[in-house]
């Protein structure tokens, strides 16, 4: 321990890490990390909704390529399924995809698989005779789900949803890989200009990340705590 | 993506199929040398976890919180880049006398998957219900009798999904021991693409690697549930 702490490389530098190059620039930093977690976040929750309802499905041709599709992501670490985005999106697509564009499809694509799990779990955890009743009452199959089923399920599934988002946070420093200047990324960047400082500077980076999932999971076990008593 | 040429031979044989198996030998040992290390740590730390003593706790609630809530990139770049201020000379020393990339990948993975373990550990002991523990112990067991020969048999049966579903997360994790420059499968997948412009068939065949193995892995598991867990009335 020759050299010490000093602490005065994250002050200098404070800026960069919460916004990047923003206002000279574009954005970065940990909002860069808070705008791809949100946007991922919301359409993993839809991507989620949809393959989980069609993996409970009743119609073959539709439940088991789903279920495949989901272990199939499940199976894959999430870094390749950036890599093949990377690969993928560009050429499905005929143009090139700005890189954080190809974080979110990846990142979505990868949680919606882990979120249809849950939706799996919440769908299967209502009892039958709620589906059974709803359908005696004269209701369409989907109005018995939209209006029976899922709301009581969705309910339930609000803690593991927040489990998955602070996943989601975590899970946003890989974009760092394709070079997106989120906070990771940036704070590489600081790492290679000034060289001698990275325990301090990742050590507050990971004290920041820190924070931030903490706070959810703490959430997610409140809410959890909650939820089942007012059952 | 229509004028593109499939050149599967690249990576079925040849110096690029070299490449590619090399990495699933670093990524495997990178694994199962993380494997082992954490589930030693994870135990000892699930047994802190566990404890009546006041400091352990409080040490073994902060180390869990800690390590689980921070990305593992992140770790991977504290010890790669930041360990060197923080250990001690002998250690540093010793760290660098071996390949110090897979050394700081094996700390790295190691402690962030024992949380992950010690938390599983925790909640296998606790879903014995305590009427097993009082049974035992008003037969005569000791507390480390009746845990030995009553709670820890059962538990460890009900530990043993969510603790390869953990290993099985490592091995996937591993995946970012490239961003240092360990030179496991993801990482050759990459060298393969940039020497031959082959991205599609080097990722092809590293997916299939990485699904291989956790098809096989998930599948033991489903089995283990349903001819192990199942009769013991686990659900």
């Amino acid at each position: 321990m020759e050299n010490g702490f000093d602490f005065t490389v994250i002050w200098n530098n404070i800026a960069h890490f919460m916004v990047g190059r923003y206002p000279s620039g574009p954005i970065g930093g940990l909002l860069l990390t808070f705008y791809l977690a949100v946007v991922s976040c919301i359409l993993s929750f839809i991507g989620g909704l949809v393959l989980g309802l069609m993996c409970v499905s009743n119609v073959r041709i539709i439940k088991y390529p789903t279920l495949s599709l989901v272990n199939a992501v499940r199976g894959m670490p999430l870094l390749m399924v950036i890599f093949w985005m990377y690969f993928l999106l560009p050429a499905l697509m005929g143009r090139p995809v700005v890189e954080s564009w190809t974080v979110i499809a990846a990142l979505t694509l990868f949680t919606s698989a882990y979120m249809s799990q849950i939706v799996q779990a919440g769908i299967e955890g209502i009892p039958r005779g709620q589906t059974e009743a709803a359908l005696s009452t004269g209701l369409h199959p989907w109005h018995a789900m939209f209006y029976v089923i899922l709301p009581q399920g969705l309910r339930n599934m609000i803690p593991s949803f927040v489990n998955q988002f602070v996943s989601m946070i975590k899970d946003t420093s890989l974009a760092f890989i394709v070079g997106v200047s989120e906070l990771t990324h940036v704070a590489t960047q600081v790492n290679n200009r000034t060289m001698i400082y990275p325990t301090e500077i990742f050590f507050f980076i990971a004290v920041v990340y820190f924070i931030i999932c903490f706070a959810f999971t703490s959430l997610s076990r409140w809410l959890e705590k909650r939820l089942t008593w007012r059952k | 993506m229509f004028a593109y040429k499939f050149d599967w031979a690249i990576v079925t044989s040849g110096q690029y199929f070299e490449w590619l198996v090399s990495g699933v030998k670093i990524t495997l040992e990178l694994s199962v040398v993380s494997i082992a290390l954490s589930f030693a740590l994870g135990l000892f730390v699930a047994v802190m976890r566990m404890s009546n003593a006041r400091p352990l706790l409080w040490f073994s609630h902060a180390y869990l919180e800690f390590f689980r809530n921070t990305p593992l990139l992140i770790q991977i770049f504290f010890w790669y880049f930041g360990s060197y201020k923080i250990l001690p000379e002998v250690v540093n020393d010793w760290l660098n006398t071996m390949d110090f990339e897979f050394a700081a990948a094996v700390i790295a993975l190691t402690i962030y998957t024992s949380a992950f373990i010690a938390e599983d550990i925790r909640s296998g002991v606790r879903s014995i219900p305590k009427e097993q523990m009082e049974a035992a112990r008003s037969s005569g067991f000791s507390y480390l009798r009746s845990m030995q020969y009553v709670i820890l048999p059962q538990a460890v049966r009900i530990t043993i999904p969510p603790l390869i579903n953990q290993f099985l997360n490592l091995t996937k994790n591993s995946s970012l021991a490239m961003t240092i420059g360990v030179a496991e499968l993801t990482y050759q997948a990459r060298q393969v693409e940039s020497y031959t412009f082959k991205g599609f068939e080097a990722f092809t065949a590293a997916t299939l690697v990485y699904l291989g193995m956790s098809l096989i892995i998930t599948g033991l598991v489903t089995l283990y549930s349903k001819r192990v867990l199942s009769p013991m009335g686990v659900k």
